[in-house]
């Protein structure tokens, strides 16, 4: 188990709601086009100092040339980016006050790992001792003492993942943009390395801005992520807000799974939206609905975890929707059910059920005849 | 494993050292015999003769080091030497100079260009080494190409007087082996990691810096292979100081020719062959030992 550190406690910080806070990055407007392929399309983005901020989407959504930019191998066609104020849309990156880890780490395969680490401190040419001084401090920070010697090829996956991350961090950037960090690794260790990550974050009080496909590691680490898609930014905002609140059914969909139904609003009475689905009968949804007008079509999501299995029909009215079980996928920790709802050739509905008991008996078997249902609050209204 | 696979493998390990046994091992066998023996006006115009294993003990009696000692004595053979190895050297030297860039620019160049760029480095060997080393003569002597070109172009009112000269010769040496220069730094150059550069300038390196602390440096291999291609070739080479060079252009090849055609001492040019190979293989030898030993390194 891990040992709860210090530093790890996260306490309220919502730079982001407070207008006075002053950004450390500032993207205004900024496109990139590759020949005639718009890769960032007028993203306006803030980070704030301290914070630890990841980039979301899939390959090709312009996450990385986005960070790219940041680091100053990328020239913005249109916009500008700002570092505490200062415009560096044109600076080269060797002046930046910004690191890097690589995916591929990019080690120097001819330095040793001390070296490594050093690279950046001689190029700002510090005494000798100092530079001695800050690499074994790097050393032991991602505790890779006594590892100086040897060389990148003579280190693990995990170890040379480490000494990247010591090399980008010796320089003391005042941002440290990390690309995909965690891609080489396996499932433990990444795990593992992602609360360290965090630890180290909330220890050094650098800004990090990680790049990732991946929701767990975005969700995980993340005090704000940014959801992108073709180059723009879809949804900012905390991890809990963008899963629970997304603002369309492609954030929803690619930030966990969710169930998305076809519909159209029935009524509109204060907070309470009726949507009739065709599939799942009337959907009542407590949903701070902004103007639905009568007859709109809108798409419902409901998450997995949110909806309830059970043998007999439930009691309420509404928000429920006979099935039978067409598949069952026990993961351990959950078991996902697919439900088939209207019939032969009907729509797979998936519910996620918590194993909470070790010994109980599976409730539920292939073909059960079984009842979805769910409360009023769970169901979200989504822009197609 | 099965037994008959283990045996195929095993063939195939022993297939090269099988040939090299044959193709130059027992060659040089016979080269450092003939080295050994006497010159002597008969045919084949050394002694002695190996006549049987019954007078192997007389037949290795009369084998000797003369020709290495008549090789230290003569000024004439040391001179040839040394130019043989000053010219190699410099020819090393400029067609790194020139190489290099060349390499760099066609390891950056866009994807789709590399394979006609590569194309143009082999073309020459297409046309026969001879003919193209012919083809200098033409452009280097007097009123010839070059002096056409340069005069019509008004930067030079007399004949550059080029060939039978060192810098004829040079010239004709950087032009013939630059290619083997070439194809091991691109290789090198390609194959690269661009995002080392990039993690040397996220790191504070200026672009030169980058290149000093990471692209050359991990050129090295590529540089030492290309030299050793260049070198070795260039220091026994015949034909183009022959053609190209001067009276005073002594190399080692035409010295060794001289001695087998000219004066028919087998022997004698043996000795010369050996003594060449030996200053080539050692500092080689002495290489690869370093190499080895830092490669071991922990």
């Amino acid at each position: 188990m891990r040992k709860a550190s210090p530093g790890s406690l996260r306490r309220a910080f919502q730079p982001w709601n407070d207008p006075a806070a002053k950004p450390l990055i500032e993207f205004r407007h900024v496109t990139k086009r590759f020949g005639g392929v718009t890769a960032v399309a007028e993203v306006s983005l803030s980070l704030y100092p301290r914070e630890f901020f990841a980039l979301l989407g899939p390959s090709g959504c312009g996450k990385t040339t986005l960070m790219r930019m940041l680091a100053g191998f990328e020239t913005p066609d249109a916009g500008q980016i700002l570092l505490g104020g200062t415009d560096i849309t044109e600076m080269p990156p060797h002046l930046r006050p910004v690191n890097m880890m690589f995916q591929s780490y990019a080690l120097f395969p001819h330095l040793s790992v001390a070296d490594n680490i050093a690279y950046g401190l001689k190029r700002e040419r510090l005494p000798r001792a100092e530079i001695a001084q800050r690499v074994a401090e790097m050393l032991a920070l991602v505790k890779l003492d006594g590892l100086g010697k040897r060389r990148p090829d003579q280190l693990s996956g995990g170890q040379r993942q480490r000494v990247a991350l010591a090399r980008a961090l010796a320089k003391r950037p005042k941002l440290l943009l990390l690309d995909e960090p965690m891609a080489a690794l396996d499932r433990k260790l990444r795990e593992a390395t992602q609360f360290e990550l965090m630890d180290l974050q909330s220890e050094l009080g650098t800004t990090f801005m990680v790049v990732t496909h991946d929701q767990d590691e975005a969700m995980t680490m993340a005090d704000r992520m940014a959801v992108m898609d073709h180059g723009r930014l879809v949804q900012i905002g905390p991890p809990d807000v963008i899963y629970e609140a997304p603002v369309n059914a492609y954030v929803a969909s690619f930030v966990g799974d969710i169930n998305v139904l076809e519909g159209h609003v029935v009524a509109v009475e204060g907070d309470l939206v009726r949507v009739e689905t065709g599939i799942t009968g009337m959907v009542e949804l407590d949903e701070e609905a902004p103007a639905l007008a009568i007859g709109a079509s809108v798409l419902v999501g409901l998450r997995p975890e949110k909806l309830d299995l059970s043998h007999d029909e439930p009691p309420q009215p509404f928000n429920k929707v006979a099935g039978e079980i067409w598949d069952i996928g026990y993961l351990g920790d959950v078991t996902m059910v697919q439900v088939m709802v209207g019939g032969e050739g009907g729509w797979l509905v998936k519910v996620a059920l918590t194993n909470r008991r070790r010994r109980a008996a599976r409730p539920f078997a292939w073909e059960d005849k079984v009842w979805l249902s769910w409360d009023v609050e769970a169901g979200l209204v989504l822009k197609p | 494993m099965s037994g008959r696979s283990h045996a195929a493998s095993r063939l195939v390990v022993a297939a090269p050292y099988l040939w090299l046994l044959l193709f130059f091992l027992a060659p040089f066998a016979i080269v450092l015999r003939m080295a050994l023996s006497d010159a002597d006006t008969a045919l084949p115009p050394y002694a002695p003769h190996f006549e049987g294993f019954a007078t192997l003990r007389e037949f290795l009696g009369k084998l000797d080091l003369e020709n290495f000692r008549l090789l230290a004595d003569d000024a004439l053979y040391w001179d040839s030497y040394l130019q043989s190895l000053r010219l190699a050297g410099l020819t090393t030297l400029i067609a790194l100079a020139i190489g290099y860039p060349l390499a760099y620019a066609m390891a950056a160049a866009p994807r789709h260009w590399r394979p006609v760029l590569l194309v143009l480095v082999v073309l020459p060997f297409w046309t026969s080494f001879l003919i193209r080393v012919y083809a200098w003569i033409g452009i280097l002597r007097p009123d010839g190409l070059l002096d056409i070109v340069l005069g019509g172009l008004g930067l030079t009112d007399e004949p550059l007087r080029l060939l039978n000269t060192e810098a004829a010769v040079l010239i004709g040496m950087v032009y013939s082996y630059l290619p083997f220069m070439v194809l091991p730094l691109y290789a090198m150059l390609e194959k690269l990691d661009r995002s080392l550069l990039e993690a040397a300038a996220d790191l504070g390196a200026t672009p030169v810096t980058a290149f000093l602390t990471v692209t050359l440096p991990l050129s090295l291999p590529g540089i030492l292979a290309g030299a050793a291609l260049v070198f070795i070739p260039s220091v026994g080479e015949f034909v183009i100081p022959d053609l190209l060079g001067g009276p005073d252009t002594v190399m080692i090849g035409k010295v060794l020719w001289n001695e087998f055609f000219s004066n028919r001492d087998w022997p004698l040019a043996s000795a010369v062959a050996i003594v060449l190979l030996v200053v080539l293989v050692l500092p080689l030898a002495l290489l690869q030992r370093a190499r080895q030993g830092r490669e071991a390194q922990p």
